[in-house]
């Protein structure tokens, strides 16, 4: 039973980890995408579709990925070349990423899916409790720790990562060392649709494996939550993830086992919870200063 | 470009005819510089001559419209600030290009190869730092840095990188004499090395100090190409503004009258973790009178102006006096009514709103102070549009502000010419008391002999005014006594003939007067 829950958790807090690593680049690198939901249920779509036209589920995965990622190109293309409003852009992007995935998925509605296979690792997965949790799990959860592990390293340890945190931090300095401020905007954006595809493929192949309208159910607000609660800090966003997870989950069986919470109170818990770090984080003004881009959400037009 | 070209020997760097057009302005137009290996050349000019724009056409941060660079004989397109560090031209910013989240080290990886590892950069950046003589902790995040520390990031960046020609923008503006002489060493050591070095700057004492040769700009024209030495200041001042400036006429004997600002042992904690904490600071002020506060930028003089003005309130009611009534407690507005004015230092966005126009801006600052003059219908106020206007109008002609309407958005002045507005929208009032902080600070020569000149007057009229400014030039031209503040601790004011440049170094560097009683009571 205690196994079985703890399974439903990853699985839970695996798409919100992918989703919410992918905008955090997104995010370091100053660009503020509100449109990871719609991103994700793109993403959602086209694995359904790639899986359900191939039979191949990895090519689902892939679909999944690289819908996510084309969806986010209109939202680069937006708001870098043609600099319009981050904010409104990125509503408008989940607006139509809703709609154009129920169209979409118009004739997939009540086709049983094919589930994405867990890879089990031999060995390490016969470790007693959590060999079962960590070592006999579909692709997904793997790249979702491969993420978080590589986009550490990436930021944190990489040329090329600290030229992005320097873009996100002063974008106007950035450009006069002649770092491609626009480009490298690119590469981060659609870097964050990609993952949120990837977020979105896992859900209508391993969560869920079938195509429901609006599947994303508000995971990519819950997304979005989760990068200002980890403070732009990957291995925060892991841990925040497992809890808004967590969260989700135990709210099903609090509703099963009878127990008077309403569920509204505990899904509105992962966005009060934010809402608290973010009072917690903002009463340190150097931690706020050195974590937070400084450019987040701001338009860049180079002076030329 | 068909021409042949004749390879010069002897020259760095060769400019002919360099133009840049911002839509129909020429913001620099045909200009012709040349820069020999090992010189120290300055770039003279008043704000808005297009120094900054001929600068960062040679740094490749803007594109030229028409003319020619050559750079060691050849002809060279700079394409970007990439490009022009490749051929070894290396640039500090005067409005740092620093990452304030970033690590010194960070920053300075930035602009060097990315195979050089961070830690290799850091421990560069340090002995590079030292044998020039500008420690530097790599590790320190800049935000945590002060300007002068964040300027020698950019020193030692652009050193690194072993360029051939340094641009430096301004460099002086926020050092004290000894860290300005401590960077002049540097000069001339990069310049015993055979590297050149552009130095822009409008003070001009400074540029016959330590430069070979001297490019004079105004309104986007070279008006003289000369040697320094050989001038004098009032001969350089005339190339940079096209006619003589007339010398500030000094207040002889004012007889001292009331104190009219008083502060005793004021202390305000710091409200963010790079604000300054202001501590024990006390003063007087006489009408009559004009202290002048010097200091080295973001040694509390903003934190000092906020408490003065009322923007932030103290809880000893009689910490700060005004006209012999205790102010701490009350703010702004209630201080205006008391007859005092107020100048803050950043001219857009704090003391002006640049889309707004000058009448506006004249309603917003003073609609408590004259509000029956502004205002009428009682309760529901309305604008009195002809009131405000005409006196908007009268400001601008006796401060001699120059603008293009009737009545422009305060944005689309030049420095100069608001800051004269927001001087003048204060000396209107006839203020008892006017505090001002920076007056001048990047405004043109002109402006800024005028709006000294207005000072004056106001304290020769029977006004006491206070100036915080870190030019101290225009301390020694305006003050009757001058105190100094450092980490957020002022000395006493001392008489303006008491101090020489030396002793305020001193004192800016934090070495107070032992018989100080403050220094007691706040020794750590």
């Amino acid at each position: 039973m205690f196994e079985a829950i703890l399974l439903t958790i990853v699985t839970a807090a695996t798409p919100l980890v992918i989703a919410a690593v992918g905008e955090l680049v997104t995010e370091r690198a100053g660009v503020l995408n509100l449109g990871v939901e719609g991103m994700m249920i793109m993403g959602a779509v086209c694995a359904f579709a790639g899986s359900y036209l191939t039979g191949v589920p990895v090519l689902g995965v892939l679909c999944g990925i690289l819908g996510g990622a084309a969806f986010s190109l209109l939202f680069g293309f937006l708001t870098l070349t043609l600099v319009a409003n981050q904010v409104a852009t990125g509503l408008a992007l989940t607006l139509l990423g809703l709609g154009l995935s129920g169209q979409i998925g118009e004739s997939f509605v009540g086709i049983p899916g094919v589930k994405l296979q867990p890879i089990v690792v031999p060995v390490l997965s016969d470790i007693p409790f959590i060999g079962r949790l960590l070592f006999a799990q579909d692709i997904t959860f793997y790249l979702s720790i491969a993420l978080v592990v590589g986009v550490h390293w990436f930021l944190f340890r990489s040329r090329t990562g600290l030229k992005m945190r320097a873009i996100g931090d002063n974008h106007g300095s950035a450009h006069a060392l002649g770092i491609h401020v626009v480009r490298t905007r690119y590469l981060a954006v659609m870097f964050g649709g990609a993952c949120a595809g990837l977020a979105g493929a896992q859900l209508s192949l391993v969560y869920t494996p079938q195509w429901v309208e609006n599947m994303a159910a508000g995971r990519g607000w819950i997304a979005l939550a989760l990068v200002v609660f980890a403070s732009w800090r990957p291995w925060r966003v892991l841990a925040g993830g497992y809890i808004f997870g967590a969260v989700g989950i135990l709210q099903l069986h609090a509703q099963a086992l009878g127990i008077g919470i309403p569920s509204q109170f505990l899904s509105m818990l992962p966005y009060a919870v934010t809402i608290v770090v973010l009072i917690i984080i903002s009463h340190n003004r150097r931690t706020t200063l050195i974590n937070t881009p400084a450019c987040l959400g701001k338009p860049f037009v180079p002076d030329r | 470009m068909s021409e042949a070209q004749v390879p010069e020997a002897g020259t760095l760097l060769k400019v002919r005819g360099l133009t840049k057009y911002f839509g129909s302005f020429a913001a620099c137009n045909g200009i012709d510089l040349s820069i020999a290996p090992g010189e120290i050349h300055a770039l003279l000019g008043e704000n808005g001559a297009g120094k900054s724009t001929l600068v960062k056409m040679l740094f490749g941060v803007l594109q030229p419209s028409e003319g020619q660079i050559v750079w060691q004989g050849k002809p060279a397109v700079i394409g970007s600030p990439g490009e022009a560090r490749a051929l070894g031209v290396g640039m500090v910013f005067q409005h740092f290009s620093l990452f304030e989240a970033l690590t010194v080290a960070e920053n300075i990886a930035l602009s060097l190869d990315p195979k050089i590892p961070l830690a290799k950069i850091a421990e560069e950046a340090k002995n590079l730092s030292r044998d020039y003589g500008l420690p530097l902790d790599p590790n320190a995040h800049v935000a945590d840095l002060s300007v002068g520390e964040r300027q020698r990031i950019e020193i030692v960046r652009a050193l690194l990188q072993n360029p051939k020609l340094i641009i430096l923008d301004e460099p002086t503006s926020v050092l004290t004499p000894q860290e300005a002489d401590r960077l002049f060493e540097t000069l001339f050591k990069l310049k015993a090395e055979g590297r050149s070095v552009l130095y822009i700057s409008h003070r001009l004492e400074e540029v016959q100090r330590i430069c070979d040769r001297a490019t004079v700009l105004r309104h986007g024209k070279v008006t003289g190409a000369c040697d320094p030495r050989r001038e004098t200041p009032a001969s350089l001042a005339r190339m940079m503004v096209g006619s003589d400036v007339a010398g500030v006429e000094r207040a002889s004997d004012t007889p001292l009258g009331d104190v009219l600002v008083s502060v005793k042992d004021l202390a305000v904690p710091a409200r963010t973790p790079f604000a300054v904490t202001l501590s024990g600071i006390s003063m007087q002020v006489r009408a009559g009178e004009i202290v002048a506060i010097a200091g080295v930028a973001g040694n509390g003089q903003g934190e000092l102006f906020d408490a003065l003005s009322g923007e932030v309130t103290v809880p000893q009611d009689d910490a700060i006096e005004i006209c012999g009534r205790p102010v701490g407690r009350t703010g702004i507005n209630g201080r205006r009514l008391l007859g005092a004015g107020f100048v803050p230092e950043e001219r857009h966005g704090h003391a002006a709103v640049s889309d707004m126009a000058l009448s506006d801006n004249l309603l917003l600052s003073r609609s408590t102070s004259d509000r029956k003059a502004f205002l009428s219908g009682g309760v529901f106020n309305v604008i009195r549009h002809d009131v405000i206007r005409s006196i908007a109008k009268r400001i601008c002609g006796e401060m001699d502000v120059r603008k293009s309407g009737d009545d422009p958005a305060a944005g689309s002045l030049s420095g100069g010419n608001l800051q004269k507005f927001i001087i003048g929208r204060e000396l209107d009032r006839k203020p008892q008391v006017l505090i001002v902080n920076q007056p001048t600070w990047g405004v043109d020569a002109g402006a800024a002999s005028r709006i000294r000149q207005a000072l004056i007057d106001l304290a020769r009229a029977g006004s006491a005014v206070v100036v915080i400014s870190q030019d101290l030039d225009e301390i020694f031209e305006v003050a009757t006594s001058i105190a100094v503040i450092s980490e957020g601790r002022m000395s006493r004011p001392y008489a303006a003939g008491e101090l020489t440049l030396e002793k305020i170094g001193l004192l800016m560097g934090g070495i107070h007067d032992s018989t100080s009683p403050r220094e007691a009571v706040h020794a750590h």
